[in-house]
């Protein structure tokens, strides 16, 4: 049986999310920024698929796509950005900030070039059709007390943002 | 166009990462810091989601941490601009500068 993902897959979508992540380091408008940022984050969820991680692309959608963009668009609206566009939108330090993160980069290729070989080289194995089922006891068996540590973060999240949002405290 | 392996996928991680540094460091706007903050969580999910198909599941697992994380940091962020905005009228991060001296 001949894969569905096909190498023509990888490369349109990686061509995506790069062409929507630029897009939205580089638009005037937030609100702009905000819709590559959503096609990015979709065309990430497609690669989780390729890469066999159904419920992590669905996690994906739902929580990246649906609630943080939402919340984003959310703020965007409360906050009056009209003469904010109409600015410079970059700061002094930009050339310095491209070199550096250029240096970076050029980093993390060297460190995949030289340490490709200690990957392993067979897949391990991982049964698309039970991952969600796999996901759960694994959260709720070995990553039981980091689950319960993300829910009391989570927890103090909503106290800081009401908190953070409140006209006085 | 021949078989994608993991280095593929790191690769693509790696410029995610960049273009999310860039955005980071260059941009005054504080929403558009934090979709870069964004960019970068998502190329960190990435990597590990590609690790997970070498090592097993903890890449996933972990991968879901993060975007735990990363709603957290989104709220309390987003809140913070609100009253950011409240006080200053602006939303550029060169402007706030109580702290300078």
């Amino acid at each position: 049986m001949t894969p569905v993902a096909t190498a023509f897959f990888f490369y349109f979508l990686a061509f995506m999310a790069v062409v929507s992540a630029i897009a939205v380091i580089t638009r005037r408008n937030p609100v702009h920024a905000a819709l590559s940022l959503i096609v990015t984050l979709l065309s990430l969820a497609g690669l989780y698929l390729m890469l066999y991680a159904p419920f992590v692309a669905a996690v994906q959608i739902v929580l990246y796509a649906g609630g943080i963009m939402v919340l984003f668009l959310f703020v965007i609206m409360l906050v009056n950005l009209e003469q904010n566009i109409r600015e410079y939108q970059w700061n002094k330090q930009w050339l310095l900030g491209i070199l550096l993160a250029v240096s970076l980069g050029g980093l993390l290729l060297f460190v995949f070039q030289r340490g490709y070989d200690i990957f392993p080289k067979t897949l391990a194995g991982l049964p698309e059709g039970q991952n969600t089922q796999q996901v759960g006891i694994w959260l709720y068996g070995n990553y039981m007390l980091p689950f319960e540590i993300a829910s009391l973060l989570l927890l103090v999240a909503i106290v800081g943002a009401v908190v953070m949002a409140k006209k006085r405290i | 166009m021949g078989e994608i392996s993991t280095l593929h996928y790191l690769v693509l991680s790696a410029a995610l990462f960049m273009i999310g540094t860039v955005g980071v460091l260059t941009r005054r706007n504080v929403i558009i810091i934090l979709m870069s903050i964004e960019l970068i969580l998502n190329a960190v999910n990435l990597n590990l989601v590609a690790f997970s198909r070498l090592y097993g599941l903890h890449g996933q697992i972990f991968a879901i941490f993060v975007i735990t994380d990363a709603a957290a940091e989104a709220a309390v962020g987003l809140g913070i601009i609100i009253a950011f905005f409240r006080n200053k009228e602006t939303v550029n991060v060169d402007e706030v500068d109580l702290l300078r001296w």
